[in-house]
Order: structure tokens, then sequence, then C-alpha cells
């Protein structure tokens, strides 16, 4: 299909259904249906089996023919960004057709239910218990760090079916219905005072065997698959030159910094450095960008994740730095609430939030140690460090 | 704010690292930084003959490949990989004077010879005290019938020992001037420096009314030497990010080899990371390289871009050349390895042109800081 028939066919299904005029579900299950949702998936699964490059224009024309958009990553973005792949590869037929169209359209919003109080970057390490019982499975446990589980219909659950052999071995892979008796959802109390995330309890959770994804004792394949989906999206800088949280910095430097004279001549220098380093996230994530295109990819595609959390953390402090004392106020208080956008409006907002949210960014998604043994280790070819826990069965790593 | 590599550009990248590889492996840099020159005749005639890199830039009109700053930066950054000696960067800079600064009869003069590879030439802008500004120039000249006298001190002469050619910058009632001075000319007298990184030659000249001849255009050609030193900061921006790579990569096979504790010591993660570190601003420093030659190119930003590249790439090849050594332990410490080679080019290429703190300054004031 040639990138004209593309939008001819974007064009065609806003003549039929126009997005201002009906809502979300609504609009986005046609998308679904005229295979505009993800290209790359297969006819009848909400795509047309096209190059995944092919979506932007897909998003370019959609942009230009009509005023209500809508953004996967706000609509759904687990579900949408790691989810649907994942069930893509691994679902039967039937969760195919039943779940994902929901979860296109954002009816359905799911959650990723992977980390524990005791497996964080060693997430194989997880202890949640999984047993067969006839046919389904009996699950207990507590999963953590989950985004969007108090609003969420299904999760992607990671949990133990096997504690005798070695950690990766034993695990198994489910869809499960948030909805399940016995699935408890907690606020997850964090430094900013919000709660983005949830600590989720499972107290003799029954699944369907049938939601099982990918094969008993296999779950850490299909774990690799969300979790491929998941880092793929972190790390490309901000788009345009000195935009995102860089912008802020220096607005808040113009404003308040200017004019400290020799006092502020290695404020200066810090945030010319800063600025360096953004300009330089950004070109280097294009030249990843660039070298994917040409079926080149080096190295530059891969430090972004790294590089980016480091050095919002760098930015987001040097603004709390250069509000002075202004920055010993923290308007939106620590009462535990749910994320709202209006704390952090303005940049004196944004900033202050983001200096306490941004020490997440090298700990989410992968640590920096984790990011820093990947790049030595795939990227470097370094060797690995001795696993002591390799060949060990499970029961008996010590914990 | 980069360019599109494309497969010419990875031929001659391919084309470049296979004459260095033959021409410049790192016994023959050895061999070649202890002598006066600091550079092989031969090498330089046969690198003339067989791919014309002192030609890369110089327009095909006169006699050169006329190419741009995209491909410089590609051969830069291959030069910059092995530490080639040989008087690549003055030719640059000489290159551009005469391209940005200098009369039509001076470029059809020179350039041919530049290009061919059988005149070296080289830019001497600075005076002692090494402010690196061409404005700071306080050299005169002054008219006597066709002929200028030169009278002053110049400083950190990039080959200026070796050069066949200098063109220098010097005073005229109609402000700064570009002149030639030649080799053997009255009135000069050269002094090759003692240098801290012994594979990149530098000299002072003094001139005590040294014979020349204007080869500047009318008027002040202070923007023009500006310009010129920008392409020369693009270029060893490049040569930086191909150093820090090279650094990178014995650091890491290093890592790879050496066994302590029965095992290598890049299963260490204080060594790992470290590595990891290293590769993330190998990395940005590339980008940076391409963004200077980038801007230049399109003749946009080049001001920002030049600063972004000539602080950030400083930087980046001094860390990777220290962190060369460290993960080398005591042998990279010992004459015999060859990190100590690229950690004075590090501190040498760092401090040329201006150190990274007065290209922050520039860029800070560019960008409204």
């Amino acid at each position: 299909m040639t990138e004209e028939e593309l939008r001819g066919r974007v064009r065609a299904l806003v003549a039929k259904v126009d997005p201002d005029r009906v809502d979300m579900h609504t609009f986005r299950g046609a998308q679904f249906d005229h295979g505009l949702a993800l290209v790359n998936f297969p006819e009848g699964h909400g795509g047309l089996g096209l190059n995944p490059r092919m979506q932007g224009v897909v998003n370019d024309e959609l942009q230009k023919s009509c005023k209500t958009t809508y953004d996967d990553l706000v609509v759904n973005p687990i579900g949408i960004g790691m989810g649907m792949p994942t069930l893509l590869t691994y679902g039967s037929d039937e969760m195919k057709k039943q779940l994902l169209r929901r979860c296109y359209t954002g009816e359905d919003i799911w959650c990723q239910l992977f980390s524990e109080p005791g497996a964080g970057s060693d997430v194989a390490g997880l202890a949640m218990r999984a047993e067969r019982q006839g046919d389904a499975w009996v699950v207990n446990g507590q999963k953590v760090w989950t985004s969007l589980a108090h609003v969420s219909r299904w999760g992607m659950l990671l949990a133990r079916c096997n504690p005798d052999v070695p950690k990766h071995e034993g695990l198994v892979y489910f869809l499960v219905d948030m909805q399940s008796p016995g699935v408890e959802v907690r606020p997850l109390y964090q430094i900013t005072g919000e709660a983005e995330f949830n600590e989720v309890f499972f107290n003799d959770v029954r699944i369907p065997h049938a939601n099982v994804l990918g094969k008993v004792g296999q779950g850490w394949h299909v774990a690799i698959t969300t979790l491929m989906n998941e880092r793929t999206a972190l790390g490309g800088g901000s788009s345009q030159r000195a935009s995102g949280p860089i912008r802020i910095l220096m607005g808040l430097w113009q404003e308040r910094g200017k004019g400290r004279g020799e006092a502020g001549a290695v404020s200066r220098d810090r945030i010319t450095k800063l600025y360096i380093e953004a300009e330089l996230l950004r070109a280097t994530a294009a030249r990843g960008r660039a070298a994917q295109r040409s079926g080149n990819p080096g190295p530059e595609g891969s430090v972004g994740k790294l590089a980016q959390a480091e050095l919002y953390k760098r930015i987001w402090e040097c603004c709390t730095d250069v509000m002075g004392a202004d920055a010993l106020t923290y308007e939106a208080g620590y009462e535990l609430r749910r994320p709202r956008t209006e704390d952090r409006r303005d940049a004196v907002g944004m900033a202050k939030y983001q200096f306490l949210r941004s020490r997440a960014n090298s700990i989410e998604g992968g640590t920096s140690e984790v990011m820093r043994n990947i790049l030595g280790e795939r990227v470097l070819g370094l060797p690995g460090e001795p696993r002591v826990d390799k060949a060990v069965a499970w029961k008996d790593i010590p914990r | 704010m980069s360019f599109t590599v494309t497969p010419e550009h990875e031929e001659l990248r391919q084309t470049v690292r296979r004459f260095l590889a033959e021409k410049s492996p790192i016994a023959a840099v050895r061999k070649t930084m202890t002598t006066d020159a600091g550079f092989d005749d031969a090498v330089w005639a046969q690198m003339a003959e067989q791919i014309g890199l002192q030609g890369l830039i110089v327009p095909e009109a006169h006699g050169g490949a006329g190419m741009g700053a995209a491909e410089l930066a590609i051969v830069a950054e291959e030069m910059g990989r092995v530490l080639f000696c040989a008087p690549f960067l003055s030719t640059v800079l000489a290159t551009q004077a005469l391209l940005l600064a200098g009369s039509e009869a001076a470029r059809n003069d020179l350039l041919p010879g530049i290009a061919a590879g059988t005149t070296r030439a080289t830019l001497a802008y600075v005076e002692p005290g090494g402010d690196w500004e061409p404005s700071a120039a306080k050299a005169t000249a002054t008219q006597e019938g066709a002929d200028w006298r030169l009278d002053g001190e110049k400083a950190f002469v990039l080959d200026g020992h070796t050069a066949d050619v200098l063109l220098v910058t010097a005073r005229t009632a109609d402000g700064l001037s570009l002149f030639r001075v030649d080799a053997g000319a009255p009135g000069l007298e050269r002094k090759a420096l003692p240098t801290l990184d012994l594979t990149r030659k530098l000299a002072n000249v003094s001139l005590n009314g040294a014979r020349a001849t204007r080869v500047g255009t009318a008027g002040d050609v202070t923007p023009a030497i500006e310009r010129a030193v920008q392409w020369a900061i693009a270029a060893l921006a490049a040569e930086q990010a191909g150093g820090a790579q090279r650094c990178l990569e014995t650091a890491t096979d290093y890592a790879k080899t050496r066994l302590q504790f029965g095992r290598p010591i890049g299963t260490f993660q204080a060594i790992k990371h470290r590595c990891a570190d290293m590769l993330v601003s190998t990395e940005f420093a590339k980008s940076a390289a391409y963004g200077a030659a980038a801007a230049l190119v399109d003749g946009d930003g080049v001001v920002e871009a030049t600063a972004i590249a000539k602080s950030y790439c400083s930087e980046a090849f001094f860390q990777a050349a220290g962190d060369n050594i460290q993960i080398h332990g005591g042998m990279g410490f010992t004459w015999e390895a060859d990190a100590h080679l690229y950690f004075k080019r590090a501190k040498s290429s760092s401090l040329l042109f201006g150190d990274p703190v007065k290209y922050r300054e520039k860029l800070a004031a560019r960008i409204g800081l």
C-alpha cells in the first residue's frame, strides 16, 4: 500500500466516523476496524500488515483532517504500548478477538504486574506463587510499582509456577482480570505526595488456564516481549531544539538568574553545560532513528535511556538552585493524592514537582545501573558478571 | 543538527581508514612524533597521490576535491582515532583562511599547491598570552613598495616551524589583514615548541620586519578568520570524537582480557559502568562533531554548533583518555602503553583554539543565558 493510498483510507475513515462528533471509544473502534490502529498489526486485528513506520503517516493525516485526536500514551499507555504486542505474539485467537479492540479504544485499561518488593532489577527472581488447580490457577503474593492498576481491567501478570527449577525457568505469564475476587489495589504513596503507582495484593485469586500466554514455565520469554516494548519508549529526548526540561530551566534563569553578576557565572556555565547535553541527547536520538531507518542501527540508539535519565535529574535539580529560596516551599503539599496536572501547570510548579519525580527516571524501566550493564555487555561486548543464582533452584537462592 | 551519512561517506571513511592502517600504525606514530618535523614526508606525499586528502576541501577549480564539512569530519575522525601525525589541521586552517579571507590571486597562487600536497601552509593568528580570538592580534604590517614588512610575535602556530608558507594576520590602516610569509623570508624567525603532546607540533614565530605579500581581501578580515577557525574547530571536534572512540575501544578490549581475582576485570561493574559512560559520552561527542559539520554545510548556527562541539568533544575525549589510563591500571601509566599518547592529545586538543569554558561563554551569550 502506498502512502497516498493509506492517507486516502484515513480520510475515508474520518468521512464515515467523524471523531469531532462521536466519543473516543466509538472513533477508535472504527479506526481499529479500518486497520488504522496499529498498521503493523495483521488485518482483522487493528492493522494492515504494513511497516510500523507507516503509522506516522496515519497519525499525520489524522492531525490534518480532524480537530480531535488521541494519543495512545494517554489513552492506554501500557495496554497499547506493551500489552497489544505481547497479546499479538502469544495470545490465542479468541483472546485477540476479545481483548485487542477494547484495549485500543481505551474501554479496557491495562497494567503490568511484574515488579515485587523483593524483585526489582532482578525481576526474574519474583516470588508470587501460582498453583495449578484443575482448569484454573490460584495466585498469591504482592506486586508493586503498578501504574494504572486502580483503573485497569486487565493485568499482565508474571508469577512463579515452579520454585524447584532455576529462576528463569519456573515462570508463567497470565492475563488477569483485575476485577477477580481476591485482587486488592492500594495506592503507593510516593516522594512527590502523589500515588501514580499502586501496590497490588493477590489473595487466592483464580485465573482460568485459558488466560496463560505462552507455555507454562516459559513466562520469561513472554515477559521479554513486554519489556522490549517498554524501553524503546524511553530516551528520545525532546523533539525540538531547546524544548522540554531545558526550556523550563532556561526560562527560570532568564526570569530570576540574570543580573547575578560574578556570582551567577558558575550557574550560567552549569546551565550552558546542561543545554549542550540536552541538545546532544536530541541529536543522538535523531542519529539513532536515522541509522535505524537505513537498516544500520548502531550504539547511538541504545544510550538514550541512561543519558536522558541522568541528564533530566540534573536539569531539574538545577531548576531548584536557580529558584533559590523559592524552592523551599512545595505548594502542592504532600497529602496522598492521585496525579493532578494543575499542580504543575506553570514552570515553577513543574520544576518543584519534577525535582522529586525525576529521581524515578533512573530507576523505572531499568535502573541506570542495569542500563550500564546492558550497554557494557550487549553493545561493548564485555563479559557478564559471574551469576551465583544461575544453576540454582529458585527456592534455594538466598532472599 | 546532524548530517545524513550516505554510502559515499561510508566509502570515504573506509578508504581513509585503510590508508591510515597501513601508513600510520601506532609504531609509525611513535617514530614520527619524536622527529623535529613531526610528520613523515613520504606518507604526506603518498596521501596526496593516493587519496588526495590535502585537497579534500579545496574547490575543484583549484585542483581539489571540492568536498565540504561533512566529508572533512569523517576524515578528521579517522585521523583522530589513530593520532595521525601530519600537518593536516594546519592545512584545513590555511585553506579556509585563503578561501574566506584571501584575494583571488592568492587563492589561484596557493591552493593548487596545497591541494597537491606540495605546499604546506599554516595560519599564524594567535599571539603570546594565548588569547585565541583573531581580533586580539597586535602584529603590524607596513607597506614598502609592492611588498610589506611585518612586525610582531605569533605563538602556538600549528606546524609553524615546517610550513612552506605562513599566512599571518597583522594590522594595517584598514584593519586586520592576511599576509603571506614564505619559509625563507628575511626577518622571519621560527622556533619549534617543546609540546606536551608530541603528536601535534607547534611553533612560535617572530616577525622582525619580515618580508610579506598581502593576500587578504580589502578591508578587515577578522570575521573571515573567525570562520576559518570555526572550520578547524569542527575538524578538531571530529578528531576528538575519533580519539574518544579509540580510547573506548582499547579500554574495553583490555577489560575483556585482563584477569584479576580470577576473572576479566570487565566483569566488575566498576569497570563496566565506566566503559558504558564512555560509550554515552563518545556517542554524544560524535553528535556534537557532526552537528558542527552540518552547521557549516548549512551555513546556519555555526557559532553555536562549533561552541557545543568544542566544549563537549574536548571534555569527552579528555575523560575517555583518563578513563583509559585508569582501566589499564599500572600499565596505563607506562611509556610503553599508548594510553598516554591519547591523554596528551586530548589535553592539547582541549586547549587549542581555547578551552571549553571559553566556548560555553560564547554559547551562553548566543542562547540568551
